[in-house]
């Protein structure tokens, strides 16, 4: 048997601080795409409670400890950092997505302006805040954003463009950073 | 031009996805006569006003959509979730 040695998609990336705000790669957790089948959203409740948690509304997560529940589409959410319930593969779709994403982390008090290059919403605390999610584009990918604190954003992308989710973020925070410099 | 996605909020155009007109939603009885089948697959409406075609939400939430809009004056009128209609998925 060959030996395999799993590797972050962003292994090798040092954290990037401009302006007190540091791009950082994410902790890989384990990954879970649930997809309530039809009519069955009480049964998937009954089955999350045993984690503490609840089938999220759109543009929100559920949290309990260090298990969240990550609404990602219509009638799909992935849970993050917690193997599935017992029970709950009888009435949801269930699919491991570990090693699908990457995960990237961007805090600091230029957060939000960073983040709102690429990516077309409204991030400010006000319309965006905490505990806030959204499938929005990051300029190409598909990627889920979370608000994590005040001044503190997960943002996850495929796998397979981490590095290019890297370096729109590195750079638009690089841009921030000229021009606080050039005043 | 923006669409507001009945799951997601107001989007900006650049996350969405055109197919084409409504019509695509109602597909002809498998028996049904040639003529209705050359419409459903060839034959659309093109017109200076309101019309309503398909749209999907790719960048976001992957929703199909139904958006009512003028081609004249570029309004958006009403936006609404296929799965929503009577007779969608649950």
């Amino acid at each position: 048997m060959p030996e395999l040695i799993a590797k972050s998609a962003l292994a090798g990336f040092a954290p990037l601080t401009r302006l007190d705000t540091t791009l950082a790669k994410g902790q890989t957790l384990r990954l879970t795409s649930v997809a309530p089948w039809p009519g069955r959203m009480a049964q998937v409740n009954d089955a999350l409670g045993a984690l503490g948690l609840s089938f999220p509304a759109p543009n929100t997560q559920s949290v309990a400890g260090s298990a969240r529940l990550v609404w990602t589409g219509r009638d799909q959410a992935f849970l993050v950092g917690a193997e599935a319930p017992e029970g709950l593969a009888a009435h949801a779709a269930l699919t491991d997505q570990s090693d699908g994403w990457a995960v990237l982390t961007l805090s600091g008090p230029a957060a939000a302006d960073a983040l709102m290059r690429p990516v077309p919403l409204d991030l400010r605390l006000a319309a965006f805040p905490p505990g806030r999610t959204a499938r929005a584009p990051l300029n190409h990918m598909q990627a889920i954003l979370t608000r994590t604190g005040t001044q503190a954003f997960e943002v996850m992308v495929f796998r397979s463009m981490a590095r290019t989710a890297w370096q729109e973020l590195a750079e638009a925070l690089e841009v921030l950073a000229a021009r606080a410099k050039a005043g | 031009m923006r669409l507001t996605c009945p799951l997601c909020g107001e989007r900006d155009r650049r996350e969405f996805y055109y197919y084409g007109a409504e019509d695509y939603l109602n597909r002809p009885a498998p028996d049904a006569a040639p003529q209705a089948w050359d419409d459903y697959l060839h034959n659309r409406d093109n017109p200076a006003g309101v019309t309503r075609d398909l749209w999907y939400h790719d960048m976001g939430c992957s929703s199909w959509l139904v958006v009512t809009r003028n081609t004249v004056t570029h309004e958006i009128l009403d936006v609404q979730a296929v799965a929503d209609r009577k007779g969608g998925a649950a």
